[in-house]
């Protein structure tokens, strides 16, 4: 079974709350989602994990079929979270999802304390293969 | 190895390695040296022709494939250890003389050890379809829809876990078997559904997991030809798929049993399955493939979905009921009792199941209940549950078929 982890932040003002930590605190949290994905290639369940440029950056594209697509800033000014980063995994079964879910909810943040990012877990629909 | 020997290689891998692992036990470093071989004759035999007696050729090769690479392994080791004197024993291993290596059949060893209980379902079901079935870590990945790397992966643990737990190179005891035979036939059992769940139109790209399935049920059905369960197993595959130029339409879409054109059923593979069904069960007690194998053969000798047995197809679910405390079986068999004395009978039976944990929140159970009423001529009540089921479903064809026959209800009963 496919699911997709995404990992939510406190939206803030549009920039990464990791850019005010100190550089060791830093290091720990790129160190502990370095030992998590080690650890789920080894494992044979990871699919693919990306991490996200900051929302100030995204865009929000729009298109209704005429002209050329309006492009605004985005995105969603307000809601209080966004998506900073993904995994998809294939595991044996839900349980195994929220279990890597919850470990990756505790990266740790400033001070070296799990940061208890939340982590929506959503299942992968399965789908039967392009035709071509 | 899309050569012309790749039938001969496929059918003579598991056997290869078999022979490897039996003499050398070392289970990841044999079947590494069986690809080895298995991809230096896809090169050598259509130039030089297949040799007299290919699976010697292989043996031979993969032989000494395993010990070349046992000795650059112990020769690394010992360059980086400088410690020629902690060189292992395995060192010293050499080319066995010509035929000491080309004995029984190892396949149905392998086959037990492949599926071991030891391992996760994943693990298994990669090892089985490499190990026994020949097919490369690039052709599973795809199959699976996960990347190279993440298969071969699974793949290594698989063969880690293995070696860790000792699991013997030697056919269970006979006391074990039953348990051990139970798990070989989940594994296949699992890639078939898998196939069979994925699979639809035309695959370029894909290997067909069911056909995998389906030969390698043949392989366990001609080593173990007594066993009414393989029978069974077997029968239900070939059975089953031999629907599935009826079962979707051109985007996928399911076609449920009762629409499909009977004339696309495969009549060869209905008949094979129904005679396996019949012999295994002049064997004795049948178990549960045989059964599920059973109903399958009643749908499928049906000239048309009306002149379907459902008599006695409600028999089958009942005796499959007694054997299997599973209410997935429950509830084809409510749907069975509505096909044969009507849906209020049918209805009556789920109702037990709504307070079953394992099926409540289940969308099956939710597109049963849609589709009894319906066929009770209750849509406004079938239409929140056909909804529920879409809502509950992982799987598109599934969804869209439900969403499909929501819109169409919802069209027919409200005025244009």
């Amino acid at each position: 079974m496919k699911f997709m982890l995404m990992m939510h932040a406190p939206r803030g003002n549009g920039e990464y709350q990791i850019s005010h930590w100190k550089p060791e605190e830093f290091r720990a949290h790129i160190q502990f989602m370095k030992g998590l994905n080690k650890d789920l290639r080894e494992a044979g369940e990871l699919v693919g994990a990306e991490g996200l440029a900051p929302p100030g950056q995204a865009r929000i594209v729009r298109s209704e079929g005429e002209g050329a697509p309006e492009v605004t800033d985005g995105p969603f000014a307000e809601s209080k979270e966004f998506l900073v980063g993904y995994w998809i995994v294939d595991v044996e079964n839900a349980d195994r999802a929220y279990a890597i879910a919850g470990r990756a909810s505790t990266a740790p943040g400033p001070g070296g304390k799990p940061l208890g990012i939340k982590i929506e877990v959503r299942q992968v629909m399965s789908a039967p293969p392009d035709s071509l | 190895m899309k050569t012309t020997g790749e039938h001969w290689l496929r059918e003579l891998a598991p056997q290869v390695l078999g022979a490897l692992v039996r003499r050398y036990g070392d289970f990841g470093a044999a079947e590494d040296a069986v690809q080895e071989a298995l991809t230096a004759a896809a090169f050598q035999w259509p130039r030089t022709g297949v040799p007299e007696d290919p699976r010697a050729w292989l043996i031979q090769v993969a032989a000494r494939k395993l010990t070349d690479q046992v000795r650059s392994e112990s020769a690394r080791r010992r360059r980086e250890l400088k410690m020629v004197s902690e060189t292992p024993p395995q060192e010293s291993v050499v080319l066995p003389p010509d035929d000491t290596l080309v004995g029984d059949d190892d396949t149905l060893v392998l086959l037990f050890m492949c599926c071991h209980p030891a391992l996760t379902r994943a693990s298994a079901i990669a090892l089985t379809l490499r190990a026994v079935g020949g097919l490369t870590t690039a052709e599973i990945a795809s199959a699976f829809l996960v990347p190279e790397p993440t298969m071969a992966q699974r793949i290594s643990r698989a063969k880690q876990s293995i070696k860790s737990s000792g699991v013997g190179f030697a056919l269970p005891l006979p006391a074990e078997q039953r348990v051990r035979l139970g798990a070989v036939l989940h594994v296949l059992y699992l890639i078939f559904n898998e196939g069979y769940a994925t699979t639809s139109g035309p695959t370029h790209q894909r290997v067909a997991l069911s056909s995998e399935a389906i030969r390698l049920a043949r392989a366990a059905h001609a080593l173990l030809p007594d066993s009414s369960e393989v029978s069974g197993l077997l029968a239900l595959m070939l059975l089953t798929d031999a629907r599935s130029a009826a079962r979707s339409g051109p985007n996928g879409e399911i076609v449920p049993l009762d629409e499909q054109d009977r004339a696309l059923w495969n009549q060869d593979a209905i008949a094979q399955g129904a005679q396996l069904v019949t012999d295994a069960m002049t064997r004795g007690t049948a178990g549960s493939y045989l059964l599920q194998a059973a109903i399958a053969a009643v749908h499928d000798e049906a000239q048309r979905a009306e002149d379907t047995d459902w008599p006695q197809i409600v028999e089958l679910y009942a005796m499959l009921g007694r054997i299997s405390d599973n209410p997935m079986v429950a509830l084809n068999h409510a749907v069975a009792v509505a096909m044969a004395r009507g849906p209020s009978e049918g209805l009556s039976l789920l109702q037990k199941l709504d307070h079953d944990p394992r099926i409540q929140n289940h969308y099956r159970l939710d597109a049963v209940r849609a589709h009894l009423l319906e066929r009770a001529g209750n849509v406004t009540a079938a239409l929140p549950y056909y909804q529920a089921a879409a809502e509950k479903t992982a799987s598109i064809p599934e969804r869209n078929y439900l969403l499909l026959k929501l819109a169409r209800l919802k069209a027919a009963s409200s005025p244009p």
